[in-house]
């Protein structure tokens, strides 16, 4: 079973913001997570990097907060990149069919680094 | 007939994960193995997120009696609620890129999420069937073959 819950980091850098999200994405945080993610696209950040190595659990409703805040970015011309995605991250991203939606890097560095 | 197990939580999203460890402790003790327990998790998640969201429309409206049990090879979980019926082809599917390898990804626009939850228990489950009546409820039964 995975952890109970979720924890939201943002580290800002010079463009781009590096959020660390860890723990456990259902639909009874998935708005938190979300408000999270919008908090910084209403302030202009639409440059995203998350990493979501340390997520252990995600369910249909963190997948629709990921594709309502890559909208966001788009629409203000911005990106949302994953870094790291778990295992199982991976494996439901794959079975909705939206994988080939984000892009993808192995670590924050070359994820950064692609903007 | 195997042992039944069964439990009544209140409708709410707070509730899932109590639900998930709930059937999640069932799969390992019948001997899934854990990636079928983290189907069997998620396929539950969904369930019970659409009955909140779709059958009662909202939490504290209602309660969710999960049970399971093992028959064979075969782990079955119920999942029974007494809110609004639906019809589970009426339901739009999720509209998702099936895109060849190494095509640009699609345009976000056209991304449809809705529908989700029941195209992961579609895809994760072995079996899914629902059964509605109006004054019993309603019923969804998964069943997830250990093999």
């Amino acid at each position: 079973m995975s952890d109970v819950t979720m924890n939201f980091s943002v580290e800002s850098m010079k463009r781009v913001e590096l959020i660390t999200v860890t723990g456990r994405i259902d639909s009874s945080n998935a708005a938190e997570f979300e408000g999270g993610l919008k908090e910084l696209t209403s302030n202009g950040r639409a440059n995203l990097v998350l990493n979501l190595s340390g997520v252990t659990y995600m369910s249909s409703a963190g997948l629709r907060a990921l594709v309502s805040t890559l909208k966001e970015c788009k629409k203000r011309s911005g990106d949302m990149r994953l870094a790291a995605p778990s295992e199982r991250v991976a494996e439901v991203l794959t079975l909705a069919g939206l994988d080939s939606l984000f892009q993808m890097y192995d670590d924050d560095t070359t994820a950064v680094g692609s903007f | 007939m195997a042992d039944k197990h069964v439990h009544t939580f209140p409708g709410r999203y707070d509730e899932i994960q109590r639900i998930c460890q709930f059937v999640a402790d069932g799969a390992a003790a019948c001997g899934l193995d854990a990636t079928a327990v983290f189907h069997i998790e998620l396929a539950c998640d969904e369930a019970c997120t659409n009955v909140i969201e779709h059958a009662y429309g909202g939490e504290d409206l209602g309660s969710i009696r999960v049970g399971w049990h093992c028959v064979g090879d075969a782990f079955i979980i119920t999942i029974h609620d007494n809110g609004r019926s639906f019809d589970p082809d009426a339901v739009p599917k999720p509209s998702l890129p099936d895109l060849p390898e190494g095509a640009p990804p699609p345009d976000i626009d056209d991304v449809k999420v809705g529908g989700l939850g029941i195209h992961f228990m579609e895809q994760l489950m072995d079996e899914i069937s629902f059964s509605f009546d109006g004054d019993a409820g309603n019923t969804l039964t998964l069943v997830k073959k250990n093999v």
